[in-house]
C-alpha cells in the first residue's frame, strides 16, 4: 500500500474517518449543541466532494487493481456527495418534525456514503461485495429510524431480511466466478474469459446470480417486491437517499461489472435485460398508476425509472453503442437524482409530524398554501414524465436514443409507451395542486424548501445547457 | 442576418419578457397585468410584421435563418436553428395577430390568478411561434412539447365544468402521438448524422423507413389536426377551455398539426406519402363529413363550433395530400381562415357566455333584436366559415377543392366530389346554429335584458372581420408570399410522378 493507493481513495477515506471523528463528537455535541452533528456531516461531505473534483481527469488503478478510479467513478463520488448533502439537510429537518433527531444518523449516513463511493471505483468482485455491505447495513438501521411506528420496524426488518439475500446471492454468484476463473478481480476474468480458460458453465450461473443481485438493489422488476414498503414505511427523508444513492450504487455495479468488464456476455444477457427493462418499465408505471399514496407512487416510479435505466443497458456488449450506453445511464442517473430528491423534499414539506399526510389528496391546494413548493413540484412531475425543457427530457431523449442505436426500436418504442402512462400519474400531482381546493399546511421555512427550490432549479437550469452535464457523462469512460 | 437581432429570435422570445415582467408584479395589479400582456403580443405582433416587411417573396428557400450550436449530442448536433419560408411565415403571422386578441377578450373574463393567466398565454405564444420557425428535428419537439405545459394549465385552471377532464385528455391524446414522433425523429437523427431539417436529403431514406416514419409523424399531426378517428380529445379540450384557450387552440394549435405535415411527412417522406394519399384524403374526407354531421346534431354552441373545426381541418388535409400547387395553397390559406372565423366564432360563443352563463341552443332566440351590433358582426363570420364568396373561407375552401379535383395523385375526383358536400352540410349547421341563437322572437325572458357589445368587444372583433373581407376580396398577396415555397414543395412529387411513368 502507497501513498498513491490512499489518494486513490481518499473521497471514501475522508468520509469514513469523519464518521468515525463524528461518532466521538457527537457524543458531546448531542448534549450541548444538537445541531451541530449535521453541519459536521456536512463539512465532511463537502471535504469528500472537494477531494473527489480534484480526482477528475486523473484516472488510476491502485490496490492491485482492486480499485479503479476513472471518470465513471469520479462522476458517481460527486453524484453521491451531493445527494449526502440533500439528505441530511433533509433528515435535519424531517427528523426535528418526527422528534427523532439523534446524531447517529449522520454517521450511518456518512458509512452508507463510503460504501456507494467505493463501488463506483470497485475492480474486484470482492470489493463489490464489501461495499454492497458496506453501504446496506447502515441503510437498514436507517430505514428504522422511526422506530417507535411499526411500519418503519417493519421497513427495516423487510430491507434487512431481503436486502442480505441479496448479497448473499452476489457472494454466492462471486463464488461460481471465482471457481470458473480462479481470480475475483474483473479484469483479470474478463482477460480469462477472451482466453477461453474458464468454465464456462459455472462462469454463466455466477453471472446470472449477480444479475439477480444488482437486480434487487436496483429494483428491477421481478426483484422490487421489497421496495414499495421499505420506501413507505422509512421515513421519508432516508427515503429520499435511499431513492436515489442505493438505486445509483446498484447501477454502478452492474456497469462496472457488466458494461465495462463482461461485455462478452452480452450475447447471453441481452435477452435477459431486455425482458428485465420491459418489465420493470411495465410493472412500475401501471403499479404507480394504481397508487393514491404519495410515497408509494414515488417509489414505483423510482421502479419505472431503474427500468428506462435497463434499457440503456441493454446494448451494453455493442461496442459502438457501449460509450453512449453508459454515458446515457449516468446522465439519467443525474437527472433522476435532482428530481427524486426534489420531489421527496417537497413530500416532507407537506408530511406532518406524525408521518401521516402524505397521500396524494394531501396535496390539493399546495398551489395556493405554497406557490413556490407548488411550482417545484410541478417541475419535478415534468422532469419524471421527460416533458421539456426539464432535465428528464435530456435524460430521456438520450436513453431512447441509446436504445434505438442500439437496434432496440421495439423496447423504445415500449418505453416510450410506458412514460405516457406514467405523465397520468404524474399529472394527477400537479392537477392535485393547482386544480383542486385543500387545506394543506406547510413548513415553509425549513430546509426541504431549500433543497427542493435549488433542485427545481438544477432541473431547468442543466436543461437548457445539458451539455455541461453530457461532457461530464461521456468522458466518464477514460478507463485507467 | 448578422446585422442586429435577428427578428425571428426576437419574435420567438420577446413574449417571455411578458412572463417576466408579470411575474415580478404583484398580484394585484390587475390592470397593469393585463396591459403588459396586452402590449407585450401587440409588440410580438409588431415585430412578426418587422419579419414579414423582411421577407423576400420570390425566394422559396429559408431566409432570416439563424443557427447556432447548442447541444452536441454523441456526435449528433443540435442546433438553435430558426428560420422562415413560405409555408411558415403565414402561421407566424396568425400567432402574432391572434394572441392579442385572444388577451383582449379576457379583459373581464378572468378575474382569479390573472397573472398566471397571462404568463402561461405568452408562454404558450413563445411554444407556437417556436413551433413554426424550428428547423432542427430536436427543437421542434421542444417547442411542441413544451406548448403543453401552458394549455395544459390554462384548459385546467379556468376552463368550465368538466375542465380537469379534458385538460388531462387534451395532453395524453398530445403525448401519445408525440412519443412515437420522438422515436421517429431520434431515428432519422441516428441514421443521418443529425437533426438539422435543411441538411436532410429525403433520397436518402429507404422506402421501407419512409412508411414507418411516416406513421410515426403522421400519427403525432393527425392527432393534432385531429384527423377522424383520432379527435376525440378537440370536443372536450376546446368546449371548457376558457374562451382566449378555445381560440388560440382552434386558431393556431390546430394548425400545428397541419404544418407538421407539410415541413416534415411531405418533404422528408415523398414516396411514402405517395402511397399513402389515398388513404389520408380519405380519412380527411370522412372527417369533412363526419365533423359537420355531428356538429349540427349539438346542443351546447361551443361544441357545435368545436366539431366544425373537425370539418373543417378535413378540408386543410385533403388540401395538403392533392400534393399539387392549388390544394396546397388552399390549405395553407384555409388554415389561416379557419383560424380566423373559427377563431371569431369562439369569440362570439365566449361573449354570449359571459352575458347568459349558458352555451345551450335551446336558452337563446330572437338574440339579434337585443344584439343587433354582435348579431351583425356574427352574421359576417358565419358566413366566412360556410364560405361565401367574397369572404376568407370561400378562397381557401375553392382552391382546396379545385386542387382536390385535378390532383394527378388522388386520381379521383370522388374525393372532392364528396368533400363538396361538406360545404353543404356547413351551411346547414352554421345556419341552423344561427338562426336558433339570433333569430325569430325572444323566448326567455332573461336573453331580454342583454347588453350589447362594448368598444372593447368590438374592438376584438373588428381586426378579424377586416382580415376577412381582405382575404376573401383579395387573396393576391397571401398566395405570392407561399408560392415559391409550395412550388419547391411540389416539385419533388411531379418528379417522382414522372420517374413512376
Amino acid at each position: 500500500m502507497t501513498i498513491i493507493d490512499l489518494f486513490s481513495i481518499l473521497p471514501v477515506l475522508v468520509l469514513v474517518v469523519w464518521a468515525l471523528f463524528l461518532l466521538l463528537a457527537d457524543l458531546w455535541a448531542s448534549r450541548k449543541l444538537p445541531g451541530l452533528t449535521p453541519i459536521l456531516a456536512v463539512v465532511g461531505l463537502v471535504c469528500s466532494l472537494v477531494v473527489s473534483i480534484v480526482q477528475v481527469g486523473k484516472p488510476q488503478s491502485s490496490f492491485g487493481g482492486m480499485i479503479h478510479v476513472d471518470g465513471f467513478s469520479v462522476f458517481l463520488n460527486i453524484l453521491f456527495a451531493i445527494t449526502g448533502i440533500a439528505a441530511v439537510a433533509l433528515a435535519y429537518e424531517s427528523f426535528k418534525n418526527l422528534k427523532i433527531q439523534r446524531g447517529e444518523y449522520y454517521v450511518l449516513l456518512l458509512f452508507s456514503l463510503s460504501g456507494m463511493m467505493l463501488m463506483g471505483a470497485a475492480g474486484d468482485l470482492i470489493v463489490i461485495f464489501l461495499a454492497l455491505e458496506l453501504l446496506s447495513i447502515p441503510l437498514y438501521i436507517m430505514a428504522g429510524m422511526d422506530f417507535n411506528r411499526l411500519e418503519s420496524k417493519e421497513a427495516s426488518l423487510k430491507y434487512l431480511l431481503l436486502g442480505t439475500f441479496a448479497s448473499a446471492i452476489v457472494l454466492f454468484g462471486t463464488a461460481f466466478i471465482y471457481g470458473a476463473a480462479q481470480t475475483t478481480n474483473l479484469y483479470e476474468i474478463a482477460l480469462a474469459v477472451s482466453l477461453a480458460e474458464i468454465n464456462w458453465t459455472l462462469f454463466i450461473i455466477g453471472a446470472a446470480l449477480l444479475v439477480v443481485g444488482f437486480g434487487f438493489k436496483v429494483a428491477a422488476v421481478p426483484f422490487h417486491t421489497w421496495t414499495p414498503d421499505v420506501y413507505h414505511g422509512a421515513p421519508s427523508s432516508v427515503t429520499a437517499f435511499m431513492a436515489v444513492g442505493a438505486k445509483a450504487a446498484g447501477f454502478a455495479a452492474l456497469i462496472r461489472v457488466f458494461s465495462l468488464d463482461f461485455t462478452i456476455l452480452s450475447e447471453n444477457l441481452t435477452a435477459v435485460f431486455w425482458a428485465l427493462a420491459v418489465l420493470t418499465m411495465i410493472v412500475g408505471n401501471f403499479t404507480a398508476l394504481a397508487q393514491k399514496n404519495l410515497k408509494r407512487m414515488l417509489a414505483y416510479s423510482s421502479i419505472a425509472h431503474a427500468g428506462y435505466i435497463l434499457m440503456a443497458f441493454v446494448a451494453f456488449g455493442n461496442e459502438a453503442v457501449r460509450v453512449d450506453s453508459i454515458a446515457s445511464a449516468l446522465f439519467y442517473l443525474a437527472a433522476y437524482a435532482a428530481t427524486s430528491i426534489g420531489a421527496w423534499a417537497v413530500l416532507i414539506a407537506v408530511e406532518r409530524e406524525d408521518a401521516s399526510r402524505n397521500e396524494i389528496e394531501h396535496l390539493a391546494g399546495l398551489g395556493k398554501a405554497a406557490p413556490l413548493l407548488a411550482a417545484a413540484m410541478t417541475v419535478f412531475m415534468l422532469s419524471f414524465t421527460g416533458i421539456p425543457v426539464t432535465l428528464g427530457f435530456w435524460g430521456k431523449f438520450y436513453l431512447f436514443r441509446t436504445a434505438i442505436q442500439g437496434g432496440n426500436i421495439i423496447l423504445a418504442v415500449i418505453g416510450l409507451l410506458t412514460s405516457l402512462v406514467s405523465a397520468y400519474y404524474y399529472l394527477r400531482v400537479v392537477v392535485k395542486m393547482y386544480f383542486q381546493e385543500g387545506d394543506v399546511k406547510v413548513n415553509q421555512k425549513g430546509w426541504s424548501l431549500v433543497v427542493a427550490v435549488v433542485a427545481a432549479l438544477i432541473v431547468l437550469g442543466l436543461a437548457f445547457i445539458p451539455e455541461l452535464l453530457y461532457k461530464f457523462a461521456a468522458s466518464s469512460l477514460i478507463i485507467g | 442576418m448578422n446585422s442586429g437581432m435577428n427578428p425571428l429570435l426576437l419574435v420567438t422570445f420577446f413574449p417571455l419578457v411578458g412572463v417576466l415582467l408579470i411575474l415580478l408584479y404583484k398580484k394585484t395589479w390587475k390592470s397593469a397585468i393585463r396591459w403588459t400582456a396586452l402590449i407585450i403580443s401587440l409588440v410580438t405582433f409588431g415585430l412578426s410584421l418587422w419579419m414579414l416587411s423582411m421577407f423576400d417573396p420570390a425566394d422559396p428557400n429559408i431566409q432570416m435563418e439563424i443557427n447556432l450550436p447548442w447541444f452536441n449530442l454523441g456526435g449528433n448536433q443540435i442546433g438553435f436553428h430558426l428560420g422562415v419560408d413560405g409555408i411558415s411565415i403565414l402561421m407566424v403571422l396568425l400567432t402574432g395577430f391572434l394572441t392579442p386578441i385572444a388577451l383582449l377578450s379576457t379583459w373581464k373574463a378572468v378575474e382569479d390568478r390573472l397573472a398566471g393567466f397571462m404568463a402561461f398565454f405568452l408562454m404558450l405564444e413563445t411554444g407556437m411561434m417556436g413551433v413554426f420557425l424550428s428547423l432542427d428535428m430536436a427543437l421542434f419537439y421542444i417547442f411542441w412539447e413544451f406548448t403543453l405545459i401552458p394549455m395544459y394549465f390554462l384548459i385546467g385552471l379556468w376552463g368550465s365544468k368538466r375542465r380537469v377532464y379534458a385538460a388531462i385528455k387534451f395532453v395524453l391524446y398530445t403525448m401519445a402521438g408525440s412519443l412515437l414522433m420522438l422515436a421517429g425523429i431520434l431515428w432519422v437523427g441516428l441514421q443521418y448524422g443529425g437533426f438539422d431539417l435543411t441538411k436532410m436529403d429525403a433520397s436518402l431514406i429507404p422506402q421501407s423507413a419512409q412508411l414507418w416514419l411516416f406513421a410515426a409523424f403522421g400519427l403525432a399531426f393527425a392527432i393534432k389536426v385531429p384527423m377522424w378517428p383520432l379527435h376525440s380529445w378537440l370536443p372536450d379540450a376546446h368546449t371548457e377551455a376558457p374562451t382566449a384557450g378555445s381560440v388560440i387552440l382552434a386558431g393556431v394549435l390546430l394548425k400545428m398539426g397541419a404544418y407538421g405535415f407539410l415541413r416534415f411527412n411531405l418533404p422528408l417522406f415523398p414516396e411514402a406519402t405517395l402511397k399513402l394519399v389515398p388513404w389520408m384524403a380519405a380519412l380527411s374526407v370522412i372527417g369533412i363529413i363526419y365533423g359537420a354531421m355531428v356538429a349540427f346534431r349539438q346542443k351546447d354552441v361551443k361544441r357545435l363550433v368545436a366539431y366544425s373545426s373537425i370539418s373543417h381541418l378535413g378540408f386543410v388535409v385533403l388540401g395538403i395530400f392533392a400534393l399539387n400547387q392549388q390544394g396546397i395553397e388552399g390549405a395553407i390559406l384555409q388554415m389561416v381562415n379557419h383560424g380566423l372565423s373559427t377563431g371569431a366564432l369562439f369569440l362570439i360563443v365566449g361573449l354570449i357566455y359571459e352575458r347568459r352563463h349558458t352555451r345551450e341552443l335551446e336558452e337563446f332566440g330572437g338574440l339579434w333584436k337585443v344584439m343587433p351590433v354582435l348579431g351583425g358582426l356574427s352574421l359576417v363570420v358565419m358566413l366566412s366559415s360556410l364560405g361565401l364568396p367574397g369572404l376568407n373561407g370561400f378562397v381557401g375552401e375553392f382552391s382546396i377543392l379545385l386542387g382536390a379535383f385535378n390532383s394527378d395523385f388522388l386520381a379521383s375526383p370522388w374525393f372532392a366530389g364528396v368533400a363538396t358536400i361538406g360545404v353543404i352540410l356547413a351551411a346547414v349547421y352554421l345556419l341552423h346554429m344561427f338562426q336558433k341563437v339570433f333569430l325569430g322572437p325572444v323566448t326567455k325572458e332573461e336573453n331580454l335584458k342583454l347588453k350589447d357589445l362594448s368598444l372593447r368587444e368590438i374592438l376584438t372583433l373588428a381586426p378579424i372581420l377586416v382580415v376577412i373581407f381582405w382575404i376573401g376580396l383579395y387573396p393576391k398577396p397571401f398566395f405570392l408570399l407561399m408560392s415559391p415555397a409550395v412550388e419547391k414543395l411540389t416539385a419533388v412529387f411531379q418528379t417522382l410522378a414522372l420517374a413512376a411513368h
